[in-house]
């Protein structure tokens, strides 16, 4: 190597071209471009084919066949009744992310963090347990069944079983994504507000919810996303009766399971896109507002 | 160890993070790097650790071209300013690290290993704490274990950037006189980064001031204080306050008058007159060397500070004045300047608000 | 006395914070309650002749054992991915980012016939193992998709983004002194790697693996397409449920669900105690 002749030059060799040494804080080039090759290989494999491969087997018979498999009624009245579920169930969640953040952000009280796991209790518990959970409330052979079925009321197998099983599932997300922020950007500005003069409603419309507008949209992005494709917790209490009880991904289920492949991915097409959307329009929102969005995402 | 600076370039994009410094530091000494944010001190310091690199120049280790060495390589203690100890080890095992880990070092056996850090904790007056973590100790006492894990590895120099930064200012000044004590004790060559010039005074043999990436003097506290040789350096360093003067053959020459003072030094041209609060004095508008109004006074310390109005434009220039002189506010006065320094005019004047404000953070 | 809350000049602390316990009662509490009370009449000698039954005892072992697995292999390379996203500027890493959220985008269902196409024996992938393959050649016809295979494939799919995304914020906030610092001390770059870097980042990826196992526990949608479902080999605990569910065995879903569920909070009760306990001793220091 030529450093050792540099050093016997001594100082007085006097101007020498500089030297780049490598980062300390960084690998060699080459670990980088393996660790970078792991990382893209295992991505492409594990989550991107997926994605492709839903679009692919659904033009597998060409556009035509593609757009056929929308005439069926079932599929439509499972697109509608989707659409219905989800604009029951994320208003609510709406409603409840917004109580529950403006109570645990902006106030102080015992038993904080024990209401915050509780939010947080649907990400742990399996979607399919949530359903059951219902089951066994207002199933035939539940608490309440017997009840029901004399006042001829049904949840279970029914819309409102529907609704309540996607609520379980997807009620943390707005909450979620509004607290951390709500808590972070404290209650000086509410303060104010108040010692201005405005009422506790006109303070939380023009002072809160503009400074949570963009965390807000994006939760309800995730939980109309999630409320949407949801599947394990509805595939409990739908029934999966044609044309009454099932959702987009229940059709899906029954399309793959009758050998109609192109149709099951063609509606699962559906599903992706909207996945697509939201996941554009999050990072979109990500890179745009990441200071008004609060770093703290699990999920 | 002898360190040389020569001609150390570094560019952040267009913005000269270091412009051409060169810069001897001998062995042994404890050399302080003083500026404010944004001059280059910091950006040096880890040019000579290795962990910047530099676009130009080089930088010798006594006889030895370092410029090519990994940081790895250059056996340097640096101490960071937030310290960095590893929070997951225990003293112990921080301070041991690089007798551990490090490079080329002749591996120790663990019975050595415990008895050089315990001889260390001993040292920097820590003894009995290697079985605790980092978030354990104080501030005062998680620097002094940076300390020790930096001489550990026995390092060619000692580097510290805002060594006393981080902590609060009666454990600084403990500290200080505590840091000179270990430099005298085991003699390294070490430099430090400061943006507190009275940290810089106190406890260094020699000061090197940077502004904007260059090198504006290297000196002792003495010198720097007593003949800056920039307008920066007057106005970094200490209180002044100056007043515009046109300079022609040797004479300061001020709203039309000259000045009854010695030569000056500027080449003929527009010039500013500095001057220190307490090199001020007072007497009568006819004998002062310039006329000014007392706008305001206000009590400091041991003192009282004057705010005068000087000539038509109004500039200001502070005096530092004993309590019992007695002045009111609207006084008409003369002022006497014990000592000056004139500079050419600086077509952007030092930022004086600016270094104050810094020193005073 | 001590106060239940803070007094405020802000008002709707009563409105709101009533509203929430009303909303969660009724949506999880009341519910959750059920399989509680459920399961108590039962008894634990009952829950557990339930729970040790031979296909029961086969699916949460199928269920557990896969999920611990997959967890494993998603902290692997979930660090990977998550280091190269913080660390690396490359063309196309924005889109790779964006990427690491498809399995929370992706309905399960959807995720579920995807993989299937794709490991099916004629598959993308499933044919570069299957019997006539370079692969089959050599070492033997492989079957990934209708084998446990096949589930460990799609619990790693649903399960990286967690461990990505609890490493990320953990791994960009991480000090660069702290690898200087190893540096200066003369330490090669793979030993700042192995002995700074990654005990800091420990438990960070100890809470990833954790939601991974958590979640991976409890899918269903993507598995059990790929799954195969056959009784006692590749039968999930959450199918189990469902079939049970179907034949208004209620104890017996029951039994499963709260096996389940007891899980779910000790791994809940582990992230949060690894956190505590990371808090306490390695402190927010800097």
């Amino acid at each position: 190597m030529s450093a050792d002749a540099a050093l016997a030059l001594g100082p007085s060799s006097g101007l020498s071209e500089p030297v780049r040494l490598p980062s300390p804080v960084t690998e060699s080039r080459l670990a980088q471009i393996a660790l970078i090759a792991i990382a893209v290989a295992f991505l492409a494999f594990f989550l991107l084919l997926p994605l492709i491969a839903v679009f692919a087997e659904a033009l597998r018979r060409g556009v035509n066949a593609y757009f056929a498999s929308f005439t069926d009624p079932d599929t439509l009245s499972a697109i509608w009744l989707t659409v219905v579920v989800a604009a029951i169930a994320v208003p609510l969640n709406i409603v409840f992310g917004l109580a529950a953040s403006w109570a645990i952000a902006k106030f102080d009280f015992k038993g904080k963090s024990f209401l915050l796991s509780l939010i947080d209790l649907p990400f742990s518990v399996s979607p399919v347990v949530a359903g059951m959970c219902y089951v066994l409330l207002f199933g035939a052979q539940g608490y309440f069944g017997h009840w029901l079925d004399s006042h001829n009321l049904q949840i279970i197998f029914a819309i409102p079983g529907l609704v309540l099983a996607t609520i379980f599932v997807t009620f943390p997300f707005v909450a979620r994504e509004l607290i951390p922020l709500m808590q972070e950007q404290g209650t000086s500005e509410e303060e104010a507000s108040l010692s201005l003069g405005a009422g506790g409603f006109r303070t939380f419309w023009s002072v809160t919810l503009p400074n949570v507008r963009w965390a807000l949209l994006y939760g309800v992005l995730l939980c109309n996303a999630r409320a949407m494709g949801e599947f394990g917790a509805v595939s409990v209490v739908s029934g999966h009766l044609r044309g009454l009880t099932n959702t987009i991904p229940l059709q899906v289920e029954i399309l793959y399971n009758e050998y109609n492949f192109v149709a099951a991915f063609a509606v699962a097409s559906v599903l992706a896109s909207l996945g697509l959307v939201t996941l554009a329009i999050k990072s979109g929102l990500e890179w745009r507002y990441g200071d008004q969005i609060s770093a703290a995402h699990r999920h | 160890m002898e360190l040389k600076i020569k001609n150390l370039r570094k560019d952040y994009g267009n913005f000269p993070a270091l412009n051409d410094v060169n810069l001897d530091i001998r062995s042994g000494e404890l050399i302080a790097l003083l500026g404010p944010s944004g001059s280059g001190k910091t950006t040096l310091l880890r040019a000579i650790a290795g962990l910047e690199s530099p676009d130009g120049g080089q930088i010798f280790f006594g006889d030895r071209d370092a410029s090519r060495q990994s940081v790895q390589e250059r056996n340097v203690g640096f101490v960071f300013q937030h310290y960095a100890l590893f929070r997951h080890m225990k003293i112990l095992d921080n301070i041991a690290f690089g007798l551990r880990f490090g490079q080329g070092r002749k591996r120790k056996s663990e019975a050595e290993i415990r008895r050089k850090v315990l001889e260390l904790l001993d040292l920097v007056q820590l003894n009995g704490l290697e079985g605790r973590y980092p978030s354990q100790l104080s501030g005062g006492q998680r620097q002094r274990v940076a300390l020790a894990r930096a001489l550990a590895i026995e390092p060619q120099v000692l580097l510290l950037d805002e060594p006393f930064g981080a902590l609060d200012a009666q454990v600084r000044k403990g500290l200080r006189r505590w840091l000179r004590q270990i430099h005298d004790e085991t003699g390294h060559t070490t430099v430090f980064v400061t943006h507190d010039q009275e940290e810089a005074m106190e406890l260094s043999d020699r000061v090197a001031v940077l502004h904007k990436g260059g090198l504006q003097q290297v000196g002792t506290p003495d010198e720097i204080y007593d003949t800056p040789a920039t307008p920066f350096v007057y106005a970094f360093i200490g209180d002044s306050t100056s007043l515009p003067v046109e300079v022609h053959n040797g004479e300061a020459i001020f709203e039309g008058r000259t000045l009854r003072i010695g030569r000056v030094d500027p080449p003929d041209g527009p010039g500013r007159l500095h001057i220190r609060p307490q090199d001020v004095s007072l007497t009568t508008p006819a004998e002062g060397v310039v006329r000014g109004q007392i706008i305001g006074l206000r009590r400091s310390g041991g003192y009282r500070r004057a705010d005068i109005s000087v000539g038509v434009k109004h500039d200001r220039v502070e005096a530092l004045l004993p309590p019992e002189q007695e002045v009111s506010v609207g006084d008409q006065v003369g002022l006497e300047f014990r000592r000056y320094a004139a500079f050419a005019d600086d077509k952007e004047p030092p930022k004086l608000g600016l270094a104050r404000e810094k020193q005073a953070a | 006395m001590p106060q239940f809350r803070v007094p405020s000049a802000i008002p709707g602390f009563g409105l709101t914070y009533g509203f929430v316990w009303l909303y969660l009662a009724i949506v999880i509490l009341i519910p959750l309650g059920a399989v509680v009370l459920f399961a108590s009449s039962l008894g634990p000698v009952k829950l557990y002749a339930l729970l040790t039954r031979s296909d029961t005892f086969a699916a949460l072992r199928l269920s557990f054992g896969l999920s611990l697995i997959a967890a494993a292999v998603n902290a692997v390379f979930g660090l990977i991915v998550a280091w190269v996203l913080t660390r690396y500027s490359f063309p196309g890493r924005r889109l790779l980012d964006a990427a690491v959220d498809l399995p929370f985008a992706l309905p399960t269902a959807v995720a579920g016939i995807a993989l299937t196409a794709i490991y099916a024996p004629n598959g993308w992938i499933g044919s570069l193992f299957a019997q006539g393959s370079v692969w089959a050649s050599w070492f033997g016809p492989l079957k990934i998709a209708y084998t446990p295979l096949g589930i460990f494939v799609a619990l790693v799919f649903i399960g990286l983004p967690f461990v990505v995304r609890t490493l990320q914020p953990v791994l960009s906030d991480l000090d660069k002194e702290l690898e200087e610092a190893s540096a200066t001390l003369g330490a090669k770059r793979s030993v700042t790697l192995f002995k700074v870097v990654l005990p800091t980042v420990f438990p960070a990826l100890l809470t990833g693996f954790a939601l991974a196992f958590a979640r991976a526990v409890g899918e269903y949608g993507s598995v059990i397409f790929i799954a195969g479902n056959i009784p006692g080999v590749s039968e999930i605990a959450p199918l189990l449920i469902i079939t049970r569910l179907e034949q208004f065995d209620y104890a017996g879903a029951t039994a499963i669900a709260t096996a389940m569920l007891v899980l779910s909070f000790f791994i809940l009760l582990l992230v949060n105690l690894t956190e505590a306990w990371s808090r306490k001793r390695l402190g927010h220091v800097r």
